[in-house]
């Protein structure tokens, strides 16, 4: 019988800690799919953030590192900047990458530092058990939010692809969701796209991936991916907010 | 050359790959000279958006095995204190250099040794340690980071240069070995597997307690051996005298310059001046005092060092303390009218 679909080589064949329904899952196979595809296993080099993938170690099959909460793009910088010729990824929740990590963020993204981001942002900090996160929609119920987000109080959510964008040292800022087949592809093409990004020495490539949180947001994980469509997707719209190959095209 | 110009020349000929910094007075020629000297070798001089961010590129740098290098001030350092906890729970080696200026807070620029405990005792949650050097000239300064690089890749773990600005701003005479390229051999760094070994992990989390317990246990072992081989001091005409001065840095100089006085005036007066504060001189300290009446600590600080040195003469001898702090140097003068009190009480 013919196999046509197999787990990655590059993601470690164990059970995950992830909460059922989750999509970590997901994305951790998009990533080693693409690992896979342009056999740089060997050669990559991840970073975990602190939030639910702090233990992504156990699960990429490359050589992993832990970085304190929100440093993972500077714990990245450093492997990179040591070893040019390496790939070198981070994996970030929204309260890594978009609250205590700010700084980090946006200044290797200005420096364009040839790295890969993959910024899953699920809209709430679930690690610690669905606190608001800097993303929590307006109105939105978490643990420190028990009224909704309001945003006279509790500001807004920040929008990192669209800030990212504004920032010359960026080469690919690219908004996806795993909530359907298609944007699963899309969201695995953007994920490569990055990886080719650093390929060629562009700069800074940020994958921001739409997310669920069946435990925290109280769903089920039918319910959050419906949620994901109707209520994330068009508070974070999907698109590309900026990518210097295209422009090159034209020119 | 200027102290702080020969640390960043000593790294560049020890080794160091890496170097990221941020700037903060009295430190900040470390890192114009790194900028001018770095890309000039082929490696990389990187200016970072904070502190906190220039300490986790070193932890990157050193996950990736290369030898790597921050420096700061006392502020700055403070800043670091996160990544420098993250660096050892996960056993990577580095060295950091702290141009110590005045505190708390904002403080002052002018120099200062008042991050003594910080440096020795908790520089970062958890339970570990670092090597910290303490030099008193501008060649010690080349000496130590040179040596801090060998021991910090030797055991795992970060090395310390605790200087101040005074060392950091002084011109001396200096003499530089050649460009060192030997990078210790790391089978555990995170530089890709190449398909020819299991993964590697750096890593500081651990949720089963006794696996925890069990990797303090075994880095405070690790520390057991750094304490047998690394204490180092100086001691100075303390064979005959009656009170000892014990200083480090750059204030053993002036209570040297004391003691010389103290002699001409016929009070028998000696100095001992750990280098390294970490693991602490205490066997040295202890054998050097043991026929002295009476002991005097100076510092510029709030005498920070009193109670490592009470305990390395188990308190059997009256421990004294002089200090100006707040970026105050003690004049040669301050430090004999104290050894003159004291030689007067005898």
């Amino acid at each position: 019988m013919a196999v046509v679909f197999e787990k990655p080589k590059s993601l470690i064949d164990t059970a995950m800690h992830y909460c059922p329904g989750c999509t970590h899952g997901i994305i951790h196979r998009l990533i080693c799919e693409v690992i896979d595809e342009m056999g740089i296993e060997g050669d990559t080099i991840g970073v975990c953030p602190v939030g639910c993938s702090v233990m992504a170690y156990d699960y990429f099959a490359c050589d992993m590192i832990e970085a304190p909460h929100g440093r993972a793009p500077a714990v990245a910088t450093g492997v990179k900047r040591a070893l040019p010729d390496k790939y070198v990824f981070t994996y970030q929740g929204d309260g890594d990458l978009a609250a205590i990590g700010t700084a980090e963020t946006v200044h290797s993204a200005t420096r364009g530092e040839n790295i890969v981001v993959i910024f899953v942002n699920n809209t709430i900090y679930g690690m610690t058990g669905g606190q608001m996160a800097p993303t929590t929609i307006p109105g939105q119920i978490t643990q420190t939010t028990p009224y909704g987000r309001d945003t006279k109080t509790a500001g807004f959510p920040v929008k990192i692809c669209e800030m990212l964008s504004a920032l010359d040292g960026v080469a690919l800022a690219q908004r996806t969701s795993v909530d359907s087949v298609p944007h699963i592809r899309e969201t695995k093409n953007a994920i490569r796209k990055a990886f080719d990004n650093q390929k060629n020495n562009r700069g800074f490539s940020i994958v921001e991936i739409l997310s669920t949180c069946p435990t925290n947001w109280g769903l089920t994980p039918v319910e959050s991916m419906e949620r994901l469509r109707t209520e994330c997707i068009p508070y974070f719209p999907l698109g590309v907010y900026k990518d210097i190959t295209e422009t090159e095209e034209k020119k | 050359m200027k102290g702080n110009e020969a640390l960043a020349e000593a790294a560049i000929r020890a080794g160091c790959r890496c170097y990221f910094g941020y700037p903060i007075t009295p430190q900040t020629e470390i890192a114009a000279y790194m900028a001018k000297r770095m890309p000039k070798e082929g490696r990389v001089f990187l200016q970072a958006e904070s502190e906190i961010a220039a300490i986790n590129m070193v932890l990157g740098a050193a996950s990736a095995g290369v030898r790597a290098m921050t420096s700061s001030s006392s502020p700055g350092i403070s800043l670091k204190s996160e990544g420098v906890s993250y660096i050892a729970g996960s056993d990577l080696p580095c060295v950091i250099i702290n141009v110590q200026r005045g505190g708390p807070g904002l403080g002052g620029i002018q120099p200062s040794q008042s991050d003594y405990w910080q440096a020795t005792k908790a520089l970062g949650h958890g339970d570990f340690q670092l090597l910290v050097y303490a030099p008193s000239s501008v060649q010690e300064m080349v000496d130590m980071v040179i040596k801090a690089f060998d021991n910090a890749d030797k055991y795992r773990m970060p090395a310390m240069i605790l200087a101040d600005g005074l060392l950091g701003q002084m011109m001396e005479p200096v003499s530089f070995p050649e460009i060192q390229n030997n990078q210790t051999y790391k089978p555990w760094a995170t530089n890709g597997h190449g398909n020819k070994r299991p993964h590697n992990i750096i890593n500081s989390l651990f949720l089963q307690a006794d696996q925890l317990e069990k990797l303090n246990f075994e880095r405070f072992k690790r520390y057991e051996i750094v304490k047998e081989e690394c204490p180092e001091a100086e001691t100075y005409m303390t064979e005959d005298a009656d009170i000892i001065v014990a200083a480090y840095g750059a204030v053993a100089r002036i209570a040297k310059s004391a003691v010389h006085r103290a002699r001409e005036m016929g009070i028998k007066a000696g100095l001992v001046r750990p280098i390294t504060l970490w693991p602490f001189p205490s066997e040295i300290i202890k054998k050097s005092t043991e026929n002295a009446k009476s002991i005097l600590v100076t510092e510029m600080s709030m005498g920070q060092m009193v109670d490592d040195i009470k305990l390395a003469v188990e308190c059997k001898i009256p421990v004294h303390f002089y200090g100006r702090t707040g970026g105050v140097v003690p004049t040669p003068d301050e430090v004999l009218n104290e050894i003159k009190k004291l030689g007067g009480a005898q």
